[in-house]
């Protein structure tokens, strides 16, 4: 898996017993000495910040569970149960609340890294797939979590997010149906959701594994994006020295995480929440949490009709393409080189879909009018676009900056990066 | 009602709360009065409850929120919970030497106050299969003015006065809103008409044009040009408090903004009991961190600084 030569020799008897039989102190130990590039920055430790968010979600998830009941009549006095009763129930609670918004806080920085360094093209399209994959079943995780508490906007949120499936032709109702357990958001559908927000974040940790398997075969990006050419002068093992900024890092992610836990932990959410489920009480406004804000203004975006595809199912389209197209992105960026540091023109068009992202963000909490829906249009147009338009062109347009020979190059004469340097002609992948 | 029918009512509700309510509702709910910020006791990460307040809160609460208001996730014992209201760190004068104080349980304190309270418990059945009413014990919750919603509703004109238990977190700036709109009760604009059993509130979220009388109302239904649509809206609470209505014997202000701020802090509380202990560990957890952190970024300098 680890994908460099085996540097572990079993040393006692029992060790090369073992190894003969079940290799499990090779793996780690080659796991563990990983030869990583040496230029990796701060960026690049949100990969172990995620890991740790995980198992920090499945472990107070895990706790939750035991003092949690999934059923409508009891599921929101159980929570508050936990708040009350149980002991340090409030903190297993808040951390797991505000872990959700850490987690996906940590993820979309992941993400935004991964376009910025070309981590996603040649050869790491599985690894960039793998977690796409991982973003969707998060998604897919938080959602159904955000409903168990039964308060006002779970339940709404259920039952407008799982509306939006019956906009699917031929078999949307089915599926909605299927999804509620009956024919409205009910106890089936509580039932349901908190069986899969259970079980899912299981499945997310074996597509990490995957993922990670993934980048340990490929070999990690870089911020140059240039290939290890020479495992000792560009590489370190990953233990001590990535552990240990790593460690560093998810110890200041922490502090960030903490001020919410204790301070204010239930900034990031909606009071309604505090109320408990009314199917017959429409909330004043009902507002996905803070993570789903983009794509909520990218579903109301599409307001018209286009030809037979009605606007509900145009909104639903665009939102669930606007993830889809990730997919496909390592084949939609034509240009060879990885780091949009080498990239002048493209590295502006990235700072503007960053822009447009966190504008999205800003417009699905606001209300779906005026001027609003026309700068929702505006940058989920944009944001299409950055994929289907700017990014394969640019590959043949864009003239990149002279790139360093080796990773070892870059950082020895980081202070003036354009002195040695591969000529600018032809943007040459740096094979 | 067939089920196609139900689900056709279904999409065409959750659509219209999905795409209409967010912008209407969003609109009308901009029309109250900015909300006061009080100064609390409890603001800040450092922030704690001051427990006079709370007990003059609970005095409030008791006197005249409950008639209305339950408070169901609360028990007697919570009161005398470490935090709470009549929390005690020893027993006072006179107290047995057997009895823990510190224990809600047998807190003298809660113990009198469950079994004083306005309402008992409903109980049973008894050995004869009787449901039976019996006064309340510190571990029992503190019972409410109605046993079900149709007989509150009765009582209130058809509103349903909410519960208070979560009532400072289920608002929008919950402590600020719920003091303001406590004092902030004023008559009505006069181009504004209320209807008989219910209150004009400037920081209650309404759309007050629909109250405009009709001399400033256009044919379309619209305010006229230069009307202007009055803040807030209007609810079913009667204004509940009134200066010297309820007598502190601390020497406390007996007005309507003291109670009102009393009355927040003791929600504020029932909302959130464990939110000293919260900020406690929070600083304890917080300086745990930020020395973590330091240990790990010197770590990190040593074992690279043979890295290049």
């Amino acid at each position: 898996m680890s994908g460099h030569p085996s540097t572990y020799n079993p040393s006692t008897g029992f060790e090369k017993w073992l190894d003969k039989r079940l290799p499990i102190v090779r793996f780690s130990a080659d796991f563990m000495d990983f030869p990583t590039p040496k230029n990796l920055n701060y960026w690049w430790t949100f990969g172990a910040i995620l890991v740790v968010m995980l198992v920090v979600q499945i472990i107070t998830g895990v706790v939750l569970a035991m003092h949690y009941t999934p059923h409508v009549d009891y599921a929101f006095a159980s929570v508050e149960h936990i708040m009350r009763d149980v002991n340090y129930g409030w903190l297993i609670r808040y951390v797991h609340l505000n872990g959700a918004s850490m987690f996906f806080l940590a993820v979309y920085i992941h993400m935004f890294r991964g376009l910025y360094y070309g981590s996603y093209k040649a050869p790491r399209e599985m690894s960039w797939i793998l977690g796409v994959v991982i973003f969707l079943l998060m998604m897919a995780t938080a959602f159904m979590g955000y409903v168990l508490p039964w308060g006002q906007m779970s339940y709404w949120a259920a039952t407008v997010i799982t509306n939006l499936f019956s906009a699917i032709p031929l078999v949307g109702d089915s599926i909605r149906t299927l999804l509620w357990g009956g024919f409205s958001v009910d106890n089936p559908t509580l039932n349901r959701f908190f069986s899969l927000h259970y079980l899912l974040p299981f499945a997310i940790f074996g597509v990490v594994a995957l993922h990670i398997w993934a980048f340990h075969t490929s070999g990690n990006n870089n911020p140059t994006g240039v290939d290890v050419k020479d495992v000792k002068k560009d590489t370190l093992p990953f233990h001590p020295y990535f552990t240990v900024k790593d460690g560093f890092a998810v110890a200041l992610f922490f502090v960030l995480f903490a001020s919410f836990v204790f301070f204010n932990p239930n900034a990031l959410g909606h009071a309604d929440n505090y109320i408990e489920a009314n199917p017959l009480v429409t909330p004043a406004s009902i507002v996905p949490e803070w993570y789903f804000l983009p794509f909520y203004a990218i579903l109301r975006a599409v307001t018209f009709d286009l030809g037979p595809i009605s606007a509900k199912l145009g909104g639903v389209i665009a939102m669930f393409g606007s993830i889809l197209v990730l997919f496909v992105l390592p084949w939609l960026d034509t240009s060879k080189v990885r780091s949009m540091r080498y990239r002048p023109v493209a590295r502006l068009w990235f700072f503007l879909f960053v822009v447009a992202c966190i504008a999205l963000g800003w417009l699905g909490a606001k209300p779906a009018e005026g001027v609003y829906v026309m700068w929702a249009q505006i940058f989920t147009a944009y944001y299409f676009a950055f994929f289907l338009i700017i990014l394969p062109l640019l590959g043949i347009m864009e003239t990149p900056k002279p790139m360093p020979r080796s990773i070892a190059e870059a950082v020895v004469t980081k202070p003036k990066p354009t002195e040695a340097s591969t000529p600018p002609a032809g943007a040459v992948p740096a094979e | 009602m067939s089920t196609k029918m139900k689900n056709a009512r279904l999409i065409a509700l959750s659509l219209f709360a999905s795409f209409a309510a967010v912008g209407a509702a969003d609109a009308a709910g901009g029309k109250a009065k900015k909300v006061e910020h009080h100064h609390w006791h409890f603001s800040g990460p450092f922030g704690t409850f001051d427990q006079d307040a709370l007990q003059r809160g609970f005095q409030v609460y008791e006197a005249v929120c409950s008639s209305c208001h339950g408070v169901e996730l609360l028990s007697f014992r919570n009161l005398g919970q470490k935090g709470g209201p009549f929390y005690l760190d020893s027993c006072p004068a006179g107290i047995p030497e057997t009895i823990d104080c510190a224990n809600p349980n047998e807190n003298p304190v809660v113990k009198a106050i469950a079994s004083n309270y306005k309402f008992q418990v409903s109980d049973g059945p008894d050995e004869f299969g009787e449901m039976f009413e019996r006064p309340a014990l510190p571990s029992d919750r503190i019972p409410g003015p109605y046993p079900n919603e149709q007989i509150a509703r009765l009582a209130n004109n058809n509103a349903l006065p909410p519960d208070l238990s979560l009532i400072t977190k289920a608002r929008h700036h919950g402590p600020d809103y719920l003091y303001s709109l406590l004092k902030g009760y004023e008559d009505a604009p006069s181009t504004v008409e209320v209807a008989p059993g219910l209150y004009y509130n400037p920081y209650f979220p309404g759309d007050m044009s629909q109250n405009l009388k009709p001399e400033y109302v256009d044919e379309k239904g619209y305010p006229q040009e230069g009307v202007e649509v009055p803040l807030g809206g209007v609810l079913a609470m009667a204004p509940p408090l009134a200066d010297g209505m309820i007598e502190y014997v601390d020497g406390s202000p007996q007005t309507v903004e003291q109670y009102s701020a009393d009355v927040t802090e003791f929600l504020m509380w029932a909302a959130e009991p464990k939110m000293e202990e919260r900020k406690a560990l929070g600083v304890v957890a917080i300086i745990y961190l930020l020395v973590l952190a330091g240990l790990l970024y010197w770590s990190y300098r040593k074992i690279w600084s043979d890295a290049h």
